[in-house]
């Protein structure tokens, strides 16, 4: 395969994810606003931190809804926003049709001017439908590649950058927890600090997972990590999402009979998280780990461009 | 009154045409709308479009179809045929010719300064001898009909002629809709195109390539407005579509970066400009193109198709003296006659044409795409008198053509059949052998009465078919 078709797919999949991770980013950033309390303003700014685009919007003033709709879903100009990365997934998509099956490419091509239509105010007034269409979008893709694309190493590409991008998207979700509340308390707190780790769980649909999980009851800060991070049942768990890629990584090193310093990047984050405990992580700082586990996430899509050639 | 290609001149339907006809009758022309409307969907679902960046409203645009197909009885297809290969070998030869001897220059028949000072001339091909002696691999040639028997060449296109996909994919619609339609007629089959265009590719291989030849197609990318058929093309022919970004020269080698490591490749189709294949060797500032390309063709490294330079026989200019390349090359008579031409390059041959620019059909002669032209009838007096004035200019940039009474084709309208415009591409591929597939573009101008029938200025498709025996 071509690198370059390599490292479309690759990318491809990953501005899908990206698109739906900040959908679900604002969608969290919305339930958490609605509490009353003076210090609400912090949510949407730990939104634009954590994607990125802390600074485009001056730090002496509060970071509003309509500042949000505009950077992170409409702004053609914002590399980072969702209207940028599904029509750069689309372009992608156009640029290897030939390795895309047709459902897949239908899933880019569907509607693709979509949001050109919307500005804030009519965009903020749809905001859950626009959501729900992003998301619905990403599901849409993925399902076509799932029962549709041929198993050769396009589609390992396309999983390992869906994978890299999911777990990049769990570890900002974390993070903009912790920048909204400092420091972290051994005890969940009053409804405040239960509302916003809740919020966590609903961004990534994982409240049910943790009721059945952890058998319902109380919210602590280390059973949620524990699912979001370490769980390897939960599917947008730091874990689960290093073991699709480890499993697609060793695809290609038998299909290619080599393998290179991705392998091993991803070899020893496995190998970490599986020896981890929830309360190892927070004892290290939960901020300090986001931060350690999002530079190895960078650095493995670097290796596996670099492995590759498509860097 | 323009030649009307579904009757005869006393109005009956030709043989040719009976089936259609009838078929028509059958289903009805209100039924038969309906249907273009599924075609059209089918067209955009498939990402069958031609780009147009940069000029607002929908950046990827259908080409409008047209259902009724147009149709060439065997006895004109012979005809055709014939004309054809032997236009593109005469081509071919004259290609051969510029680039080293001249002999057609020696012997008085082409001016020199056409040639020598052509834009379209490359010198650094000069002495050089591609494999097989090919230079334009597949050669378009746009041609037009002004009655029953009479076809004539409105001009050639040696560099990377377009179109064929739609040739592939009208084909391939109607098939699917109509099946009825093609158990009665005997249509003759085009779908080996992909096979003979690769055929054709892996034929003018390097010398010292391996035994199974590694061929790519090379576009400029995604945002080109042929971009689908270069895609389409490589699908066929199950090849890499690779961007100038995806190869490299190393020892007068190309090489093709692969997530296996780099990988050899012989042959390139390449469906970019001359000026933009290697800044190395052309133009400097291009940011498209790839670095030693040409040197490495050069030094029988790679074969480029069409060879760098191969412009020069499909020039305007050069275009007059087509049928004296024939004969010349050849000992043959033209069995394509040329449109009559006028060059404003000669004194008296532009007084005419200035004298005459309300009827004649004045063209830049480096122009294409049905841009830059004035036709005579259809214009003001303003545009004809300033038209003159940019004929004055520069008398050498211009040659003017007879308005044709271009035949007309049946078209679907909203209540009947109506008749419009026509013109016919045909691709003939070249490698040690010529391989023509019976058919080809037919191009038809929508808006009744127009003679443009470029996509880019409101014309359509349809399929053509060639009847078998």
């Amino acid at each position: 395969m071509l690198s370059r078709t390599a490292g479309n797919i690759f990318w491809m999949a990953r501005y899908i994810e990206r698109a739906e991770s900040t959908a679900r980013l604002i969608q969290m950033g919305q339930r958490m606003t609605i509490l009353p309390g003076p210090i609400h303003r912090e949510e949407w700014r730990s939104v634009l931190r954590v994607t990125g685009c802390d600074g485009l919007i001056d730090s002496d003033r509060p970071v509003a809804e309509a500042d949000i709709v505009r950077l992170l879903l409409l702004d053609e100009g914002n590399p980072s926003s969702i209207r940028s990365c599904l029509l750069r997934a689309r372009a992608n998509g156009r640029a290897v049709r030939t390795a895309l099956t047709q459902d897949m490419w239908e899933a880019l091509n569907e509607d693709w001017r979509r949001l050109e239509h919307y500005d804030v105010t009519s965009a903020r007034r749809n905001l859950p439908e626009l959501i729900d269409w992003v998301k619905t979008r990403a599901s849409i893709f993925r399902g076509a590649a799932e029962t549709g694309q041929l198993r050769d190493e396009g589609h390992d590409f396309l999983r390992m950058g869906g994978a890299i991008e999911r777990a990049e998207m769990t570890l900002r979700l974390l993070d903009v927890k912790y920048y909204v509340l400092l420091p972290e308390t051994a005890v969940i707190g009053g409804g405040r600090d239960h509302y916003q780790w809740t919020s966590v769980l609903h961004a990534l649909s994982a409240a049910r997972a943790y009721h059945y999980v952890y058998g319902g009851g109380d919210y602590t800060p280390w059973r949620i990590a524990d699912l979001l991070i370490l769980n390897p049942k939960f599917p947008r768990s730091v874990l689960f999402c290093f073991e699709q890629i480890g499993w697609h990584l060793d695809r290609l090193a038998r299909g290619h009979g080599r393998h290179g310093a991705a392998h091993e990047t991803a070899a020893r984050m496995l190998g970490d998280l599986r020896d981890r405990e929830s309360g190892e992580i927070f004892e290290e700082g939960l901020h300090q780990f986001v931060v350690n586990a999002l530079a190895v996430t960078n650095r493995l899509s670097r290796e596996v461009a670099e492995g590759y050639h498509f860097n | 009154m323009a030649f009307f290609e579904m009757t005869d001149d006393t109005g009956a339907v030709r043989p040719c045409y009976a089936d259609v006809r009838r078929w028509v009758d059958e289903v009805g022309i209100e039924e038969l709308n309906a249907r273009l409307k599924e075609a059209e969907t089918i067209f955009r679902r498939i990402g069958i479009t031609f780009a147009v960046y940069g000029e607002g409203g929908d950046p990827e645009r259908l080409i409008p179809f047209d259902l009724l197909p147009r149709i060439f009885p065997a006895s004109e297809w012979r005809i055709l045929d014939r004309g054809i290969r032997q236009r593109t070998r005469a081509l071919n030869a004259f290609l051969y010719d510029v680039y080293h001897r001249g002999e057609i220059i020696r012997a008085g028949i082409v001016p020199g300064e056409l040639v020598y000072q052509n834009r379209a001339f490359e010198p650094q091909m000069i002495g050089f001898d591609p494999p097989g002696r090919v230079y334009s691999h597949i050669v378009g040639i746009d041609i037009v009909r002004t009655d029953e028997g009479k076809f004539q060449v409105l001009e050639d296109n040696c560099r990377t002629p377009s179109g064929v996909s739609y040739m592939l994919e009208n084909r391939e619609i109607m098939q699917r809709m109509f099946p009825e339609l093609f158990g009665a007629s005997r249509v003759a089959p085009v779908d080996s195109y992909p096979n003979d265009l690769l055929a054709s590719l892996k034929e003018v291989a390097p010398a010292g390539a391996s035994g199974d030849p590694t061929v790519v197609v090379l576009t400029p990318g995604s945002f080109n407005s042929a971009y689908y058929e270069h895609s389409f093309l490589a699908d066929l022919m199950g090849v890499e579509l690779v961007e100038p970004m995806d190869l490299y020269v190393d020892d007068d080698k190309v090489w093709m970066k692969t997530t296996r490591g780099p990988q050899r490749v012989d042959v390139i189709y390449r469906r970019i400009d001359d000026d933009f294949i290697d800044p190395l060797a052309f133009r400097a500032d291009s940011m498209l193109g790839v670095a030693g390309l040409f040197g490495a063709y050069r030094a029988g490294g790679v074969t480029l198709c069409s060879a760098p330079g191969a412009g020069i026989a499909d020039d305007k200019a050069i275009y007059l003296f087509v049928p004296e390349m024939i004969r010349f090359y050849l000992s043959e008579r033209p069995i394509l006659e040329n449109v009559p031409t006028w060059r404003c390059a000669l004194p008296d041959e532009c007084a005419y044409v200035l004298d005459h620019l309300d009827e004649l059909v004045a063209k830049e002669v480096h122009g294409s795409g049905g841009y830059g032209m004035l036709i005579g009838p259809k214009a003001t007096r303003a545009e004809i008198d300033a038209y003159a004035a940019r004929i004055r200019a520069s008398p050498a940039d211009f040659i003017a053509q007879p308005t044709l009474d271009l035949s007309t084709a049946p078209v679907l309208g909203r209540q009947e059949i109506v008749g419009r415009h026509v013109d016919f591409r045909p691709y003939c591929l070249v490698g040690k052998q010529m391989r023509l597939v019976p058919g080809g573009l037919t191009r038809v101008a929508l808006t009744e009465g127009s003679l443009v029938v470029n996509s880019s200025q409101g014309g359509g498709v349809k399929d053509t078919w060639v009847l078998d025996e």
